[in-house]
């Protein structure tokens, strides 16, 4: 079991002598095991949203709980994969993975063969012992998903991690993910502005207008989900429906 | 007719066609290039000198030929002075700024990560940065006398203010991210500090020291030109006694070689320190 709550989130920044409000009542569960998207226009608070399930940012007021227990900042059970590339140059692909399953306590012995396994789950087997300035975006994202996964945590975070690459390596970045997740399902939060890829890769799609959760969208697409997916009626449809409720706000606003 | 006028066309078009060259914006020269120019430029210099003392037209009072200097500076060498020299400013130079790059490290590093730390250093350090070093000469003099301290002290003036500046710079250019992901790994903040937020600003911190020891050595022969009873300042200013302006111009050459020399060094210890930062092959 890994569920992740939201209850009544506030949070505000103080600009100057005002406050700005950038979250304001969320409440949001991801069940056990559920793929969630959260999109919306840039500036509504989604990234937010996310740093603070991940315990790296305060909020105001509410509650985050996984597994019905409240988090006291970040931890182990919380997998982030980050937009900007964070693999750190000084250690291989192999030794990023390694540095992670360390602080996660994981037997010395046993980090190297974890490590290469997950490489190859990320199809980067043959690069374990490549610097990451040898690696290009899209290698660097799947090392840090394949990190992010390694030490088995209970919920992955991601913010926005294929929004740094090119249209065909997103494209096979989106495809490789599906695949990983239908394998060994997880409970997972991925924020992002690519509609598309919120509809291809979700089980529910979250819009959120400034600073709230405007609306939901279930996603009943059949898995497994293929590559020709987009192509689909549905596929189509909800897309076009999800689109049309963030512009509303672009226009309210 | 057509025909003809089209090649024309075509030909006019393949002249306007722009090239590279080394006036070109951004333009990197080849090796070959750079090596030929760059030699040339020191082979015009020291033809020019050779020309303005040969012909006469400089008295060797004001600029010894460069026969000159090289006999000066081997008859110096043969007695020792030379050397001698050489060793105690080397030496204070290294004293110095090790203890000045030390300091800065840990205060420069403290600062960059922590709110208390900078807004104790910050303002205090960007205050006395402005002061001018040569000002704090005479002071120096008072307070320790005109031994190897005073030297030290000159030097760690010169370059311990700016280089903690450098070493919060440091710190400030490690991608937040990076911290994020160790609170995320569950890392305690002494750890991030000293398993990531070091580690990452390691190619800065070298770089910082790199361009802080071409200063550091500026700092040096002005405290041995002011006072001072060896060193390459020294000998400098008591050549400049007795008009022995070959010793001069020896000394100063020998000075660019040192700062050349170890730059140098500084660049082929990043080299292997840092290999995982090298370009994509």
């Amino acid at each position: 079991m890994a569920t992740l709550t939201l209850n009544k989130l506030e949070k505000s920044y103080s600009l100057g002598k005002s406050r700005r409000r950038v979250l304001h009542g969320i409440d949001l569960t991801l069940n056990d095991n559920e793929f969630v998207s959260i999109v919306g226009a840039s500036g509504c608070g989604k990234s937010t949203l996310l740093s603070i399930a991940a315990g790296l940012e305060d909020f105001d007021d509410g509650d985050v709980q996984v597994d019905g227990q409240s988090i006291q900042g970040p931890g182990l059970d919380r997998g982030v994969v980050f937009q900007s590339y964070t693999l750190l140059p000084w250690l291989t692909a192999r030794g990023n993975i390694e540095f992670a399953l360390k602080a996660a306590g994981t037997p010395a012995a046993e980090c190297r063969d974890i490590a290469q396994q997950h490489l190859e789950l990320v199809k980067l087997g043959s690069s374990a012992d490549r610097w990451p300035g040898e690696l290009s975006g899209g290698m660097k994202q799947r090392v840090a998903i394949a990190r992010a996964l390694s030490y088995r945590p209970k919920i992955l975070l991601m913010d926005e991690p294929f929004g740094a690459l090119d249209a065909m390596t997103r494209h096979q970045m989106q495809q490789l993910l599906i695949e990983i997740w239908e394998k060994h399902r997880l409970t997972v939060m991925f924020v992002t502005h690519d509609i598309e890829e919120a509809v291809r890769l979700s089980d529910r799609i979250v819009v959120m207008g400034p600073g709230h959760i405007d609306s939901t969208f279930q996603v009943s697409l059949p898995r497994p989900r293929h590559e020709g997916i987009n192509r689909a009626p549905e596929f189509i449809e909800l897309q076009h429906d999800v689109l049309k409720r963030i512009h509303q706000h672009e226009l309210t606003n | 007719m057509r025909s003809d006028e089209l090649q024309t066309l075509q030909r006019q078009t393949k002249k306007k066609r722009r090239r590279f060259s080394l006036l070109t914006i951004g333009k990197e020269p080849t090796r070959a290039q750079f090596l030929t120019i760059s030699v040339a430029v020191f082979a015009l210099l020291i033809l020019a000198w050779w020309l303005a003392t040969a012909s006469g037209a400089i008295k060797p009072i004001f600029l010894p030929g460069i026969g000159r200097v090289w006999h000066q500076m081997s008859t110096l060498a043969q007695n020792g002075t030379l050397q001698s020299d050489v060793a105690s400013s080397l030496y204070r130079m290294a004293i110095a700024f090790t203890l000045s790059s030390v300091m800065a490290i840990v205060i420069g590093v403290l600062a960059g990560c922590y709110g208390l730390f900078k807004a104790i250093v910050e303002p205090l350090v960007d205050f006395v940065r402005y002061m001018p070093v040569v000002a704090f000469v005479p002071l120096t003099i008072l307070w320790t006398g005109t031994d190897d301290f005073q030297k030290f002290l000159v030097i760690w003036i010169g370059t311990f203010f700016q280089q903690v500046l450098m070493m919060i710079d440091a710190i400030k250019r490690v991608p937040p991210d990076f911290v994020g992901l160790g609170r995320t790994l569950g890392m305690s903040d002494r750890k991030i500090l000293l398993r990531i937020v070091i580690p990452s600003a390691l190619p800065s911190i070298w770089d910082a020291l790199r361009i802080s020891l071409g200063w550091a050595w500026t700092w040096l022969v002005l405290a041995e030109l002011v006072a001072s009873t060896s060193g390459l300042g020294y000998r400098i200013v008591v050549s400049q006694r007795y008009f022995q302006t070959d010793t001069i111009i020896g000394y100063i050459l020998l000075l660019g070689l040192l700062g050349l020399m170890t730059d140098q060094i500084m660049r082929a210890a990043e080299r292997v320190l840092f290999r995982y930062n090298r370009r994509r092959s």
